[in-house]
C-alpha cells in the first residue's frame, strides 16, 4: 500500500470560467511540480478535453482520472469520476441531450477544445455554464448508472454548492463523498466521507487543496475503496497545500 | 391575511395540504437559495421560489413558513408533493413569473422583512 496525493477537481480551458493557460501539458507539469500523484479532470458539463489530458499524462506516466462536473437543475454541482473514458462518454451524450442553450463566448468565456499537444482544435457551442434538466438525485443516479463515483462539489460554497442551493443535505442522497473547498472546515459532516480538491481554474491553483489516499495503486477503483474505507484503504490526509 | 384569500386573489393552484389554508400569512420572502431562506425567512412568511426539489419542504418546516408559491407554472417533484402532504406544508402554483407574483402579493399588503410602518420610520 502507498499514499497518493490526489487533486481530482481540475478544470481545463474548455470550462468558460477557466483561464486559457489550462491546457493539457501545462496542467500535467504543474501537477507533477506541486507533488501530486494523480489528478482528475472535471469541466462543467463536458468531457471534451479529458482525452487530451489523459494522453498528455500518459506521456509523462502521470495518472489522470476522467471526469465531469455536472450541474443539476437546482444548480448544485456534482463531480462524476470514471475508471475510463467509456462510461464518461455515455454520460456526455446524456448530459448534452439535457443541457439547453448556446454559449456566447463574449459573455461567458471561451470553451476551447485542445489536443494532447495543447493545439486548439475547436470549441463547443453548448452552454456549459447552464444547468442540466436533471434533479440532484437524478444527477447522482446518471453518474452511477454510467459507472462513475459521484461527489457533491464544494458543498460549503454558497453558489453552486449543495448546502447553499438546497439548505441542507437531502435525506437518502447516495453520493460517494462530499467535497469541501480549499481551507474549509472538514468537520461537521458526520454521515459522509469528506474530501477536498482545488477546483482549479488557473494553473497556480492546481494542488492548492488535495486529499491523500492510502491505496494499492493510483486508480479510480482504489480511490473508491478508500472513500468506503474498504480492505484497509482509506483517507490519510486532506487539506491545503 | 389568510392563505385561502391569497389563493383566491392570485388564482393559485393548490397542490398540497389543502386543509391548511386557514393559516395566517405574516409576510413574504423570495429566494431560490435555500440556505438564504433558512437564514432570512421568518415564521409565517409565504415563500416565493422556482425550486421544486423536496428540500423546499424541509426548509418550510424548519422555518415554519405559511406556505410555498411556485412560479412560472412549475410543479413540485413527486417526492416534494408527497413530503409536503405528510408535513402539512401548502404548496401552490402560479402561472406568473416571480416578479408579478411578488408584485401582486405586495398589493395585497403582504410585505417582506419590515412592515410598511417600519419602512416609513427608516425614511424619516
Amino acid at each position: 500500500m502507498r499514499e497518493i496525493k490526489a487533486d481530482l477537481h481540475v478544470h481545463t480551458c474548455l470550462s468558460p470560467c477557466a483561464e486559457p493557460e489550462m491546457v493539457p501539458t501545462a496542467i500535467i507539469d504543474q501537477a507533477m511540480r506541486t507533488g501530486l500523484d494523480i489528478i482528475g479532470i472535471c469541466d462543467h458539463n463536458s468531457a471534451e478535453n479529458v482525452g487530451a489530458v489523459l494522453e498528455a499524462g500518459r506521456r509523462k506516466d502521470f495518472p489522470v482520472i476522467p471526469g465531469m462536473e455536472l450541474t443539476s437543475r437546482e444548480e448544485v454541482h456534482v463531480l462524476g469520476l470514471f475508471r475510463d473514458e467509456e462510461g464518461l462518454s455515455a454520460l456526455q451524450k446524456l448530459v448534452y441531450a439535457n443541457l439547453p442553450g448556446e454559449n456566447d463566448p463574449e459573455l461567458f468565456g471561451q470553451q476551447t477544445i485542445v489536443d494532447e499537444h495543447d493545439e486548439v482544435i475547436g470549441s463547443t457551442t453548448k452552454l456549459l455554464i447552464g444547468a442540466t434538466g436533471f434533479s440532484l438525485e437524478e444527477t447522482v443516479h446518471v453518474i452511477h448508472e454510467a459507472g462513475g463515483l459521484a461527489i457533491a462539489a464544494h458543498i460549503d460554497r454558497e453558489r453552486f454548492g449543495l448546502v447553499g442551493q438546497l439548505g441542507l443535505v437531502p435525506e437518502g442522497l447516495e453520493v460517494d463523498a462530499m467535497e469541501v473547498s480549499p481551507y474549509a472546515e472538514l468537520e461537521g459532516w458526520p454521515d459522509y466521507t469528506v474530501v477536498t480538491f482545488s477546483d482549479a481554474h488557473v494553473l497556480r491553483d492546481v494542488g492548492r487543496s488535495s486529499t491523500s489516499f492510502l491505496v494499492e495503486e493510483a486508480s479510480l477503483e482504489e480511490i473508491g475503496k478508500a472513500l468506503r474505507n474498504e480492505d484497509g484503504r482509506g483517507i490519510v490526509a486532506a487539506g491545503g497545500g | 391575511m389568510k392563505l385561502a384569500e391569497v389563493v383566491s386573489e392570485l388564482d393559485l393552484k393548490v397542490r398540497t395540504a389543502r386543509g391548511e389554508l386557514e393559516r395566517a400569512v405574516g409576510g413574504g420572502y423570495a429566494s431560490d437559495l435555500m440556505s438564504d431562506v433558512i437564514a432570512n425567512g421568518a415564521k409565517g412568511d409565504l415563500w416565493v421560489t422556482l425550486q421544486i426539489h423536496q428540500n423546499i419542504v424541509a426548509v418550510a418546516s424548519l422555518t415554519e413558513l405559511a406556505g410555498i408559491v411556485l412560479v412560472n407554472g412549475r410543479e413540485p417533484e413527486d417526492a416534494t408533493a408527497e413530503r409536503a402532504e405528510s408535513e402539512n406544508i401548502p404548496i401552490m402554483v402560479s402561472a406568473l413569473p416571480a416578479f408579478d407574483v411578488i408584485g401582486r402579493l405586495y398589493e395585497l399588503g403582504i410585505t417582506g422583512g419590515t412592515s410598511p410602518d417600519a419602512d416609513q420610520d427608516e425614511r424619516t
